[in-house]
Parts: C-alpha cells; structure tokens; sequence
C-alpha cells in the first residue's frame, strides 16, 4: 500500500473521531464565527476611521475565523496524537506495515480534511453576515489554500510537541502561546492604523500578522499579489521549519527498527 | 465552617500558585485580552462620539477587569468537577463537618486568584500609560463589584460542577458567561453600537457591570447603583443554585 | 525450527540495565510464559522482540529473521497485544478492525471476512457497531487479541493479558489463548506477573528478576528443583499430636506447621497414600489432611529471594480440552 493511501486511511481515523466528538466539533464551528459576529459587530463603528481599509468590519474580519479554525482543529490533531503515544496506540501503528510518515502525518491530514469542511461553514457564515469576497469565485480555492496552510504549519508545531513529550496535555499547554500570537497581530486593527507603538511593532515582527494580511487582502483588496505572497511565504516557511523538527521528532520517538 | 472554607481554600490556592500550568492559564486570558485590545485598538477612541475621559487603556481594562472575575468562576467549575472525577471530592465531602464550608472554600480560593491576576493586569496596564481619574472609594467600589461578578461566576460553575460531575461540563459553564461577556459593549460604548447587539446588550446584565467598572475608573458613579442592584441578587440567586447543586451532589 | 532466539540481549536505559543479557528459545507452537515482578525487564523484552525498540546489545531472531535487520519481515510474521490495550476509544470494534486489516495490506473481501470471523471468535459480533469507550476492560482486551490476529501471524506476544480483569474475563482469554496454540499452531510468548496465568497456560516458564533470566523449564522441572510437596495433618484429639508426628517421620522430614499441626516434606518414593495408610493403621483420626505441592511462588522465592508481587487469589481452572 502506497503512503498516500496509507495516510488516507490513518486521516480517515482521524477525522471519524473527531466528528464522533460533538462538543469539540460545536466548539471549533461556534467560537469562531460567534468571535467574528460580535468583534464586527462590536466594532463596526471603527470602520469609518480615516484609512480602514474595508468598508465594514465584517470584511475586515471574514478571514479570522479561518485561522481560528485552524488552530483549534489542528492542534487538536496534534493533542490526539499526544493521547495515541500516551495510551500506545502509537506502539499498535508502529506494529503495522505502516511506513513512518503516514503514521506521523495520518492524524494531522484528518485535521486538514475537517478544517477544509469547516472552511466552508465559515465562508457561508460571513457571507450571510454581509461580508463581500472581492477577490470571487477564483479567490475562494487560494483562500482555503493559504488558510489550510497555515493549519498545517500549526499542527506540525503542535506535533513536534506531542513527539517530544508524549503527552496529550502538553500539546494543551502551548494553546496560549498560539492564542497570544493571534491576538499580538493585526488580527483586530490594521497595522497602519495602531497607534501604539510597541503594539505596532510586535504586530510587525509577528509572522502571523503575515498570514492574515494575505488571507485579508482577497476579501478586501481583491487580488493583492504581494500580501498573497508574503502570507504563502509565511505559511510555507513556518511548514518547512515545523515538519522538519517534527519529522526530528518523530525519529526520536519512533525507535521501532 | 471556618476551617473548611480555610482549609479548601489553602489547598486551591497552593495548587494554583505552586504550578505553572495552573498559574499561567489563569493569568494568560486577562493579560493577552487588555494587551491585544487596549494595545490594537487604540484608535478606535478617535471614532465620533466615543468620548471617554481616561482613554481606551482604561475603557479596556474595565472590560478585562470583569471579563476575568466571571471567568475564574468557570476555572474553579472545572477544578471542581475534576476533584470529583478524580475522587478527591468525596475525600472533602466526607472529612468536611459543614459541607457550605467546601463551597466557601472554593469562592475565596477564586477571589484571592482574581485579586492576583487583576493585580498583574493593573500593572501592565500603568505601565502602558493606563490613566485612572477614580479616586481611592470609587477604586474600592470596583473591588467589591469585581468580587461580586467572581462570586456569582464561581457559583453558576460550581453549581454546574456539582450537579454534572464531569469535565464534560466544560462547556455548559464556559459558554453562557462567554456570551454574557462578548454580547456587551466591549469594543465601544453602548451607545455606539448598532443593530442586533445594541438591543442584546442594552438588555446583558453584564452591560450594566461593564459600565458601572468604567464609570468608577472615571471617578464616576453613573451606573454604579444599578450595577450593584443586579449583582447582589444575582448573586444570591446563583448562591441558591450551588447549594442545591451541593445536595445534588450529596445525593450522588 | 525455534519460533524465537534470543542471544545475550540487553537493553539500557542511561545508567539502567533494564534487561541484562538474556538467552532464550520459544520453540514453534509453545506457549512459553515469562514471568517476573513489576520493573523486571518483561515488557522492555518484549518491545524488543517485537521490533518496537532496538536491543543495545546482543541479538534476537523472531519467526527466522533478525529484530533489527529485519524489522518489517518480523512485524509480518507477528501479532502483539501489549501491556496497555492500545485502542481509539471514539471508534468502534470494526472501525479497529478495518484500520488495522487496511494497513497490514488485506484486501476489502479478506478485511470483511476475517474480521468477522475474528469478531465472533472474540464473541464481539453483537458489539463490533458500537465505540470502544463502551466496552468493559474484558472486552477491550478480546478486541486486542482480535485485532493481534487479523493478518494470521504465526507468533503471538501477549504482554500482561490479563492483567486488570475479572476472573470470568481472565478465564475467557486463557481458554483463547490455549485454543490458539493447541489448534491454530500459534507460538505464544506470554508475559505476566500472576503465577496462576502461568500455571494454567505456560509448557514452558522463563523467570526475570532484574533483568536476567534466573530459572527456566517446564513447570514440572521447576517446581521438581525446589523440593518434594509437603503433608500437614490437622489431628482430631490434640493429645495425639506426638502420635501423629512419629508416623509421618517414618515418610519424610518434619517441616514448620501451622499451630496445632504437623507436617512433613515427603521423601522421594512416599506418597500421601502411604501417609493415609500409615495413619489408619495407627488408628489416629485426623480433622484436616493436607497436601501442599511446591507453587511457582516457592520456585519464585527460592530463585529471587523474594515472592512474586500482584499475585492473583484467584484459583486456575482447567483450560478446555
């Protein structure tokens, strides 16, 4: 059997159990469209400050839920594989003619499939709330693109946690590190419009800020190429880097012959 | 009951401020909140008609001030529930002569926590510029209000904890204060919200909280009365609902 | 042919020797049963057999090939249940069934078949449809075995099968396990900490106590190497104690009774027959007559020097015929 069709049906393990968990599921569909509900609408008066680039909040926002979902259901992919080393589901895998990279990348490929499902929930969910995707039909594949790439780049994160540790709950720990990172971006406010400069400055080291401008601009800005590659750069860098102490990882923990 | 509520309490609070991954979590909501909003959202006083006197670091960190008072309810729900997963609860349950004394204990241990965590916030805050025109009663005032949005918080999630007894319930606690929290006016004053969450939050008994905190910041007392008004009875209604959440949980 | 070899093995944790060079052969078709305390070097044996971690040192040769030269060749021609059962609570029997029937490469048609047949084996047919967070401890470990089984290995390692269940569970699984080896040819290597498991289900017995093997043969030959069984007599009237015990001197050396009791271990070539005999002759009537063979625990005390921890009550009973 070939790694595609063994990572297709570890993903597929994956993905039934996440869906058989409804509280996780209603969470991970809920929080984010209810976060972009209230922040566009908390906010929607901000939209007529002098240079907003968008001609509502709900523009402005439409792509956060996106990357919300991401990190939710992909390091829940990355916490299930810290529970499959902890209970040595891990160990019956490894017993199995399953090569390597299908068992280290089996649970993070079911996040992605039900984060592609989740995606279009939040797309019909923005629109119904008035947002306007000026970037159209064509703009909508990149969108999910980017976006399930930045999932990728936070499950791999996530799972270089769970190899290392071996623990569902550790991977639970760097939650609050992923959530500071959204919230110290331009996530809320356009860069150009914080006024505070140290704000202004950490939104501008942070590769997050990145990502969210590219998926932003295809909302609001249409085909912006330059936010579009600096967001895939951002998301394809932070890949490379994750997988590739993830797969370090994985060697470590994986000391089957 | 005294000695109960001391003794469970001093266990919740040396849990809490003897490990990290109990202490962090905690503190991470409220800091990352006031940073993320009173630092991003800074221009946002520049909107026509907002005009709040000590600037949006202090019109948020009213906002983050209650947000995590009920929220540490909701983590003391969680801890409760998990004691009983654990079968810790039984141990207290049984060892504990006046079994009020437990759930006492619970609601301190909650509020020294808060204190703590609004302590550290308060001092980022100051040292972002956070200007604060109340003077020391009003500022007074604004403890005894957040203690009181912490108590009914911590008593909505203990009462969930102790009818449920399980983690399960997460949700079931978190959820309803989430959207009592965020269905306010959190981002701008009342009256610059429109639509569907103008009516919704005119009607949040947290609005009423929210506006008092950022009227006492402002050395004001607008709101102030109605505030405590709603809190107090509340309050005791919610203190009714972990009671009988005890029995509940008495019963098995 | 030996189904397994093991030659000086060792593996060592940092400072710790976990398993001490040890030498072992599992010959096909034997139940062998590994028996040792918990921290001995049972499981860390184990993983090393069954490919999951390498040795440090020495070699092991598991179904022809070699654990670390040959690791995929060995995992084809093994099944393993281990310590923990290792399932996804949130899928049910036959979605584990499937998983794993998937990956070791079994078509639709065989994945359908066999995991049927292994599921009615198991007798989880009725509960196949329903998540494994339902099922009792004794059913999680009847999947395990099932799910051990799905490729038709030839050598099976259970590591702790039992350890955990009922006795009714625990039984269900010895006449499995014995079925598999009688019937199917299934070699065995059976970890486990309950003498009884051992007992009931073992031809042969290996004992790991820090690391090395310190005893191993068939239960016979073990039990045989610490001493003859021993006969305690209650006696009916306490004052024909002294009687009592000058006549079972006769069948062999007095050994410490319980109070109010004699007992002798029996010289080679007596019996408890002629302990009966003798007895009867003399006229002594006797409340209670006892026969006490050397347990795997006295082979295990002798050996060690210590008894064996987390030793099951429960008696065994004969596994099927």
């Amino acid at each position: 059997m070939s790694a595609a069709a063994q990572i297709a049906f570890l993903g597929r393990r994956a993905f039934l159990r996440s869906i058989r968990q409804p509280g996780q599921m209603t969470f991970a569909l809920v929080f984010p469209l209810f976060f972009l509900f209230v922040i566009a609408s908390g906010l929607d008066r901000a939209s007529s400050l002098p240079g907003f680039p968008a001609d509502s909040y709900v523009d402005f926002m439409f792509a956060i839920p996106f990357v919300h979902g991401a990190l939710f259901t992909a390091l829940n992919s990355a916490i299930e594989l810290g529970r499959d080393i902890d209970t040595g589901f891990l160990n019956r895998l490894a017993l199995t003619p399953a090569r390597g990279v299908a068992i280290m990348l089996g649970n993070l490929a079911g996040g992605v499939a039900l984060v592609l499902i989740q995606y279009c929930i939040y797309f019909a969910g923005g629109l119904l709330m008035g947002a306007h995707f000026e970037a159209g039909v064509l703009g909508v594949p990149v969108l999910f693109l980017l976006a399930a790439l930045g999932a990728v780049a936070i499950g791999a994160t996530g799972m270089t946690v769970a190899l290392r540790s071996g623990s569902a709950e550790a991977v639970q720990g760097i939650f609050p590190l992923f959530f500071v990172g959204l919230f110290l971006s331009s996530m809320n406010m356009p860069r150009d419009l914080i006024e505070n400069d140290w704000f202004h400055w950490i939104a501008t080291v942070n590769p997050v800020s990145y990502l969210i401008e590219g998926l932003r601009s295809l909302v609001v800005a249409g085909w912006d190429l330059e936010a579009l590659a600096i967001g895939f750069g951002v998301a394809l860098g932070a890949i490379a880097l994750s997988l590739s102490i993830s797969a370090r990882a994985f060697r470590a923990r994986m000391t089957r012959t | 009951m005294i000695n109960v509520t001391l003794a469970v309490a001093f266990r919740v609070l040396k849990k809490s401020f003897t490990n990290v991954s109990f202490l962090l979590p905690a503190l991470m909501f409220p800091v990352v909140f006031f940073v993320g909003f009173a630092g991003a959202l800074s221009s946002v006083d520049r909107v026509p008609g907002f005009d709040y006197e000590p600037g949006y670091e202090t019109f948020q960190f009213a906002f983050v001030l209650l947000q995590s008072a009920a929220m540490a309810g909701v983590f003391t729900g969680f801890g409760i529930a998990q004691d009983f997963e654990r079968g810790f609860a039984r141990r207290l349950m049984i060892a504990a002569p006046r079994r009020s004394g437990i759930l006492a204990g619970y609601a301190l241990a909650t509020m020294v926590r808060w204190v703590f965590n609004t302590a550290v916030v308060l001092a980022i805050g100051l040292l972002i510029g956070m200007q604060i025109l109340g003077n020391g009663l009003d500022l007074f005032a604004l403890l005894v209000l957040g203690l009181t949005v912490n108590l009914i918080g911590t008593l909505w999630a203990a009462g969930v904890a102790l009818r449920l007894r399980s983690t399960q319930a997460g949700p079931i606690m978190q959820f309803p204060i989430f959207l009592l929290i965020f269905l306010a006016p959190v981002f701008v004053p009342l009256d610059l919200l429109t639509g569907w969450i103008h009516t919704v939050a005119s009607v949040n008994p947290f609005t009423a909280f929210i506006e008092s905190a950022r009227s006492l910041l402002a050395g004001s007392t607008d709101h102030v009365a109605v505030a405590f008004g709603i809190a107090v009875p509340l309050a005791a209604l919610f203190g009714l609902w972990a009671l009988t959440g005890l029995r509940s949980a008495e019963r098995g | 042919m030996s189904a397994i070899v093991a030659e000086r093995l060792v593996r060592e944790f940092k400072a710790v020797r976990a398993v001490d060079g040890i030498d072992l052969e599992v010959a096909d078709g034997e139940i062998y049963g590994f028996l040792g305390p918990n921290g001995a070097g049972k499981s860390t044996t184990v993983h090393m057999l069954t490919t999951l971690m390498p040795p440090t040192g020495g070699r092991a040769v598991v179904g022809g090939y070699d654990v670390v030269k040959d690791g995929p060749k060995v995992r084809e021609a093994i099944g393993a249940a281990l310590q923990e059962a290792a399932l996804d609570p949130f899928l049910t029997g036959r979605d584990h069934v499937r998983l794993q029937a998937s990956l070791h490469g079994l078509s639709r048609e065989e994945r359908a078949v066999r995991g049927d047949e292994l599921l009615e084996r198991v007798g989880l047919t009725d509960a196949a449809d329903r998540k494994v967070r339902t099922y009792s401890g004794g059913m999680k470990r009847r999947l395990d075995l099932a799910l051990a089984l799905l490729h038709h290995p030839s050598i099976l390692f259970l590591d702790e099968p039992t350890t955990g269940l009922d006795p009714q569970s625990r039984n269900a699984l010895w006449v499995e396990v014995a079925r598999l080896a009688r019937e199917d040819g299934v070699t065995v290597f059976l970890t486990t900490q309950y003498l009884e498991e051992a007992d009931v289900l073992a031809d042969r017995v290996g004992i790991i106590d820090h690391g090395r093997i310190v005893a191993e043969g068939t239960l016979g030959e073990l039990k045989a190497e610490i001493g003859r069984p021993t006969v305690q007599v209650a006696p009916h009237d306490p004052d024909d104690r002294d009687a009592i015990l000058r006549t079972l001197d006769r069948f062999g050396s007095p050994v410490e009774a319980e109070p109010g009791r004699v007992a002798v271990r029996l010289d080679a070539g007596h019996d408890l027959a002629d302990v009966v005999r003798a007895l009867d002759a003399e006229s002594l009537k006797v409340a209670h007559l006892e026969l006490d063979e050397p347990s795997l625990d006295d082979v295990f005390l002798a050996k060690t020097g210590h008894r064996l921890e987390g030793q099951a009550e429960a008696q065994p009973e004969p596994v099927g015929a």
